[in-house]
């Protein structure tokens, strides 16, 4: 009973406490750099897509919110057709973040995106990409990939031998 | 079979085997890379280790090769040693050490053996500091992708090519850990197996070209079961689909028919689904229809009004065909096959009945050891059959091996023991074919002296006297060929419709009839041309001439085409003349053609891809394909057309077919020997519901989104139990329902290994496809219809079909890969009767048959039998001759010298 | 010419009434907010005023749906039958001295009567309802009356007995001396929790409980029927906490003020009383809900009465 009492009275005190709640929108909260907000695609250092079409961003999302088509320009770089994502699906989970493999894919901080219109949130490529590396300035998958691409023949990628001469008679 | 103790556990196993294949049947996951059950044990990759212990009390035990290894009686083993664990792992890291960074964008990441063999040994970082080794990569046509950093040297696809498939033109170069798997220079795989390469490699090196220019990953397709339409085998295929465009075939396992192999025209064919020559709309007078309603009304008053008759086509599903039948009446349903093509079938279907040999499954012509392939160019016209008939000469030298008791499975040591022997393989052809190089000896002839040839075999089989006026030569071949047959424990004779000769069918039938007297188990196999076409022929349809008879006489005023291009059936005059007299011409077809132009009407039919059917193979094996992408447009299966009070938008309420189920049974009741069809596979009714869709699939609620943020109803599936969706009915679904191989951590084309009652044995629940025709004991074999032997004529050439495996199929042709690897037309003949002409080797060449004139670059060959000229069949350039004929030849400026 | 004086007082009543009752969602949410280190609604109007105005527009304008396998009749009555008998409640209150709209003789007991009657609307509403959760929460709620109903009346005769009436002007009167929080404080505690009880408010909303029965016998209800539901609860509140100022802490007496602002700060801390207890504790089962009723505090509330009694008689 007593108890009870002592609850009320630890209740009340609470009246005399600062507020945690933040006025939004006067007040602005602090977002982390890594809050999983809006979701860009980002360049590689040198300004080129990071997207490589793979398709893991598209099978971890749990909403199943992302679609892309792959393919390849001339010289062998692979590239998505066409990235979409569903905003009016998307639950902001990152799990897209986490499986890029190539850093293209990022949340962002910022979480205004409010529409009226719902069609409004559907997202392409040209929606998304934006011009800079983003929270990884310094990646660039396809310096340590093995395919060749314009720009960098086989062997040329980071710790790679040159080709091997099949023409070559030595052991 | 023998007891082996696992992890102190007892099981049962096949004592024959090894302890890799043993495992693995018995549903362990043992990592492995280059062994393949169609390949047999090389002990290369060092993967497959495990630990054998002596006896019980043993303790240490010794790390043996699973894959080298007899699963013999008593034998102990363990896969959970710690120290085979970590032997294991250091060696796909070992394996590891130069695969290059690439699984995002290798074309076969999700679907990777290596992938999944590293995650099931447990390595995941490279520890080695050094740099990577590289390699340039080779073209190698249009249909292979060659990316050889990713290699791991397993060897599997040099195994497979050169002693699987029989190529030449891949192999390893140079050693130690800089081994290459190319081609001696940069080039087109010649082998028409190489698209194998794309599922035997356990990695990313060989890639299907196809996919890669619409690339999907194999959890985002939605896939289901199908059969290959490009020839008469019917291999089984799963079909993948994506954004409303097919994007590849891969191998689906059946033990009785394809097993592991597909050959390139059925795997990379598929792109004629995609052709921007589809009709997806209807069309009338060649302008679109107005409506679909106006469409259909039109069909209807035509139907209803005027006098029709229908013809079938045998690349249309039994369904459709059906439906064209009960349409028109029986009276009034003709084949829409070219003349002596078809009464060569209508031979070779009654041969098939008459027995006693039945016919061969792939797996017989696997196993058997004695083989005499009659008039046909197998590797042309069923590549799979080919293939089969290849692993056929190994059959008698194996022999050897089991007598000095190697075990089959331990390839290495068996092939060194056959070394290039080969068991009896015969050929008789009309043309140099493929498997000239693996026979013991060939034959070239026309097909009067290939018939011939069959009877004295027969004869010389059973003891009779020779056939009269055989020349010594040919009587000596067949008395060695009778003696090789009657001394072999199973006997092949394959033959078909090719030469378009009833006497060629006759006479192999003989052969097998005289080793079925003399207590052979024989089998025969017949090749034939098109997917359906004994399925066409069990719905005894008359034939095409009648057709026209029928026109010419005026009994008919309405001709309804199904799935055909009757130019390719018939000579242009011919058909033309036919839709000239008739006053409507309804034609129903997927692809664009000279036919739907012609036609008044013409409705939008679907391909394989985009509609359920069943279809008959070669052997009389009924088997059902199913949709994997819903058709765009006014597109519907033409049995959906043909029952015209069925058009649900039109007619909700009419009665009809309203579902494969209702066509199926309605085929089993209408046509008894069609009854079994319905076995082909469950109906929808019978099981429950089986997702089209892997678990894992993706861009469900974004991939419309672009269109209406909406999402609508997925498609609904009337007609299987197959589910746009990815929800499944909890049980796995059945063998002729199941869409793809897919097991928890197998994720590549491997997994197949856990869907098999055992490794390279029947599927779990039973092998897809009923067997429609089994022999019947019936009299007749009288040596009946000998034909007299050939005479060149300078005068009238015999005119011959010779078939491509790119180019002479109709439909694959139409496909880009496939139509950059087929030949440009030609006339080949003999180097001598060229000579005789004079013309050589790309000079043109006039052709001159009944009216009409061809016009050809001439291919001078050793090959071609005297007064025989060879016409690729199917080709553009040569679509409506109707062969065997007899033409005229001359040389083209010689021809212009006359007329001038 | 009819007395215009009664009708006046009756509009007076049920305009304080009614907007106290609609303000009250605003009070309480933002107390609620208070204690919880919130605000609560602010931006509606001056500190969130407007809240009230748009919540009563939204409940006005809502779809008025009554669920098709519901007892159609009874659905539309029973949120009716609890607003009716609060408000005719506060007819036997005294607002001030001479301010009431019956002073009637039997005042204590014409508000013990409507206040049992408020359970009907209960019961009714989720019976009507055809649900299972609502007809739980109807259970609940005429079981949780009948057991508090017992000793909320036994606590009151304490007052009573020392009043010597059963008219609250009277009662109010009586105390001029000490107010009957001092002699009958167990009485008041009695009083309280039943009173607590009776508007089936935290922590006895046990005919509602959301994390149990979804919302209780209101489930079904939606628009003003459920807002109906509302307003008498707090109309509900109100009137108890009116009781206890009038019973127990001297009505409007007081100094220096005047009587009707006395009465008003007195009504509003222990309406303020209330929310805090809902801002602070949790709900019992049920179980421990009956047995307290009937096992501690009916037992407490007739020994209260016995103890009183006999201590009047000693005296007098």
């Amino acid at each position: 009973m007593l108890s009870l009492v002592r609850s009320l009275w630890e209740v009340f005190r609470h009246g005399f406490h600062k507020r945690v709640t933040v006025q939004y929108p006067e007040e602005k909260p602090y977002l982390a750099p890594r809050y999983r907000g809006r979701i860009i695609l980002t360049r590689d250092p040198d300004g080129g897509e990071r997207c490589v079409a793979c398709n893991l961003c598209a099978v971890a999302c749990p909403v199943d919110c992302i679609s892309l088509q792959a393919t390849e320009d001339e010289t062998g770089r692979r590239y998505p057709e066409f990235f979409r994502i569903n905003f009016s699906r998307c639950i902001f989970c990152g799990y897209c973040e986490e499986a890029c493999p190539t850093y293209a894919i990022q949340l962002t901080p910022d979480f205004e995106m409010g529409e009226y219109n719902r069609q409004n949130l559907v997202y392409e490529k040209k929606d998304l990409m934006v011009d800079g590396p983003g929270k990884y300035p310094d990646y660039n998958f396809w310096r340590v990939a093995g395919v060749a691409i314009g720009g960098k023949d086989k062997g040329q990628a980071e710790n790679e031998a040159a080709p091997v001469d099949l023409h070559s008679l030595l052991p | 079979m023998a007891t082996i103790y696992i992890e102190n556990e007892a099981r049962e196993a096949d004592g024959s085997q090894n302890l890799l294949h043993v495992l693995l049947s018995l549903g362990y996951d043992v990592p492995y890379f280059c062994w393949h059950p169609a390949l047999g044990s090389v002990g290369a990759c060092r993967q497959c280790a495990i630990k054998q212990f002596r006896n019980e009390q043993d303790k240490a035990g010794k790390i043996i090769m699973a894959c080298m290894t007899p699963a013999a009686d008593g034998t102990r083993v363990s896969i959970k040693d710690p120290e085979t664990v970590e032997f294991r792992a250091a060696v796909i890291q070992g394996l590891m050490q130069n695969h290059p960074h690439d699984c995002p964008v290798c074309d076969e990441g999700g679907e990777c053996h290596l992938q999944d063999m590293t995650v099931m040994t447990g390595h995941c970082a490279r520890h080695y500091r050094f740099s990577k080794r590289t390699f340039r990569n080779q073209y190698l046509g249009p249909l292979i992708n060659h990316e050889m950093n990713r290699c791991i040297q397993c060897q599997r696809c040099v195994r497979y090519y050169r002693d699987y498939a029989g190529g030449h033109d891949l192999n390893a170069f140079r050693l130690r850990d800089v081994v290459y798997f190319g081609r001696f220079e940069d080039g087109v795989l010649e082998n028409e197996f190489a698209g194998n390469l794309v599922e035997i490699c356990p990695t990313g090196v060989f890639t299907d070209a196809t996919l890669k220019r619409h690339y999907t990953r194999k959890w985002d397709l939605q896939m289901a079961p199908s059969v290959c339409v490009h020839c008469a085998v019917g291999c089984n295929i799963s079909v993948g689909e994506r954004y409303g465009s097919l994007r590849r075939v891969i191998n689906r396992y059946n033990h009785q028919v394809n097993g592991y192999f597909l050959c390139d025209r059925g795997r990379f064919g598929y792109e004629f689904v995609n052709s921007g020559d589809r009709i997806r709309d209807c069309l009338v007078n060649g302008e679109p229809s107005d409506s679909l309603a106006a469409a259909v009304s039109k069909l209807e008053t035509l139907v209803r009004e005027t006098r029709c008759i229908g013809i079938g086509s045998p690349r249309a599903s039994l369904e459709s065909n059906f439906a064209l039948r009960q349409l028109v009446g029986p009276d009034h349903f003709y084949a829409g096959v070219a003349e002596n093509e078809w009464s060569a079938t209508l031979t070779a279907l009654d041969l098939m009945r008459n027995g006693p040999a039945t016919s061969a499954s792939l797996d017989d012509v696997e196993h058997c050891d004695a083989v005499l392939v009659l008039g046909e160019d197998v590797t042309n016209v069923a590549p799979v059959m080919a293939l089969r008939l290849r692993q056929s000469v190994r059959q008698q030298p194996i022999q050897t091996a089991k007598k000095l008791n190697i075990p089959l499975w331990l390839d290495h040591p068996v092939r060194e023991l056959v070394q290039n022997e080969k068991g009896p393989f015969f050929v008789a052809a009309p043309y140099a074919t493929k498997l000239d190089e693996i026979a013991t000896e060939v034959i070239r002839a026309a097909p009067d002296d290939l018939a011939r040839l069959g009877f004295a075999i027969a004869r010389a089989i059973q003891g009779g006297p020779p056939l009269p006026g055989l020349s010594s030569e040919l009587s000596t071949f067949a008395n060695r060929i009778a003696e090789v047959l009657g001394s072999a424990s199973s006997p092949l004779v394959v033959s078909g419709t090719s030469c378009r000769s009833a006497a060629v069918l006759n006479a192999a039938a003989q052969v097998s009839h005289a080793l079925s007297q003399i207590g052979k188990p024989a089998k025969l196999a017949f090749c034939f041309p098109e997917c359906n076409t004994v399925g066409l022929r069990l719905m005894k349809p008359r034939s095409l001439s009648e057709a026209f008879q029928a026109v010419r006489d005026g009994q008919a005023d309405t001709i309804i085409v199904v799935e055909n291009d009757l130019y390719r059936r018939a000579s242009k005059e011919d058909v033309e003349a036919f839709f000239n007299r008739a006053r409507h011409v309804i034609a129903i077809d997927h692809l664009k053609n000279q036919t739907t132009e012609k036609a008044e009407l013409v409705l939008p039919a679907g391909t394989f891809a985009e509609t359920d059917g069943t279809l008959v193979n070669y052997e009389g094996r009924a088997q059902r394909f199913f949709q994997a992408l819903v058709p765009s447009g006014e597109m519907r299966a033409s049995w959906r057309w043909l029952d015209a009070d069925f058009v649900p938008e039109i007619h909700p309420d009419k009665r009809g077919w309203r579902t494969l189920d209702d066509i199926v049974s309605a085929i089993a009741l209408e046509i008894p020997e069609l009854a079994d069809i319905g076995l082909a596979a469950p109906s929808r009714s019978e099981f429950g519901k089986v997702a089209r869709e892997p678990s894992r699939y993706s861009g469900r609620t974004s991939m419309l989104a672009n269109i209406s943020v909406h999402e609508p109803k997925p498609p609904q599936d009337p007609d299987s139990a197959l589910a746009f969706s990815m929800e499944s009915g909890p049980q796995p679904p059945p063998p002729p329902l199941n869409p793809f191989f897919w097991a928890p951590g197998w994720n590549s084309i491997q997994s197949v290994n856990k869907f098999q009652s055992e490794i390279g044995g029947p599927l779990l629940g039973g092998d897809p496809g009923v067997r429609l025709i089994e022999p019947e004991e019936r009299g007749g074999w009288n040596f009946a219809g000998i034909p007299s032997a050939f005479e060149p004529n300078p005068d009238s050439w015999l005119l011959l079909p010779c078939f491509h495996i790119f180019g002479s199929e109709e439909l694959s042709q139409r496909a880009p890969a496939i139509a950059e690897l087929a030949p440009s037309p030609y006339i080949a003949v003999n180097t001598m009767d060229a000579d005789q002409l004079g013309v050589s080797s790309g000079n043109l060449i006039k052709l001159s048959v009944s009216d009409s004139i061809h016009e050809l670059p001439v291919s001078a060959r050793p090959d071609v039998p005297r007064g025989v000229v060879l016409i690729p069949i199917g080709l553009p350039g040569v679509a409506g001759l109707t062969l065997p004929a007899f033409g005229k030849l001359a040389p083209a400026s010689a021809m212009q010298g006359v007329t001038k | 010419m009819i007395n215009l004086y009664p009708l006046l007082i009756i509009a007076v009543v049920l305009f304080i009434v009614l907007n106290l009752a609609a303000g009250l969602i605003w009070v309480e949410r933002r107390l609620l907010a208070l204690w919880q280190d919130r605000y609560g609604p602010n931006r509606v109007g001056p500190f969130g005023l407007g809240q009230v105005l748009a919540d009563s527009v939204k409940l006005f304008l809502k779809e008025d749906w009554i669920p098709p396998f519901a007892d159609k009749g009874v659905f539309i009555l029973a949120p009716g039958i609890i607003v009716a008998t609060a408000i005719l409640s506060f007819a036997v209150i005294p607002l001030a001295p001479g301010f009431v709209v019956a002073d009637l003789n039997i005042g204590v007991l014409f508000l013990l009567a409507m206040s049992s009657l408020g359970v009907y609307s209960v019961v009714l509403a989720g019976w009507a309802s055809n649900n299972k959760y609502s007809l739980l929460g109807g259970i609940r709620a005429s079981a949780q009356m009948l057991s508090y109903e017992v000793f909320m009346g036994l606590s009151l005769l304490g007052v009573v007995i020392l009043a010597g009436s059963f008219r609250l002007t009277d009662i109010v009167e009586a105390q001029r001396k000490v107010w009957f929080v001092i002699p009958q404080f167990p009485g008041f505690v009695l009083f309280l929790i039943a009173g607590v009880a009776e508007t089936r408010r935290l922590p006895f909303d046990l005919a509602e409980a959301e994390s149990e029965l979804v919302a209780g016998f209101h489930s079904e209800y939606s628009g003003m029927k459920f807002g109906m539901f509302f307003v008498g609860e707090y109309i509900g509140v109100i009137l108890i906490s009116v009781a206890i100022s009038l019973l127990y802490f001297g009505g409007w007496l007081g100094p220096v003020l005047p009587p009707g602002l006395w009465l008003a700060i007195k009504t509003m801390t222990f309406i303020c009383l209330f929310i805090l207890m809902r801002a602070g504790l949790p709900r019992p089962r049920f179980d421990q809900l009956m047995s307290w009723g009937w096992k501690y505090l009916l037992p407490l509330a007739l020994l209260n009465l016995l103890v009183t009694g006999a201590v009047v008689l000693a005296l007098s």
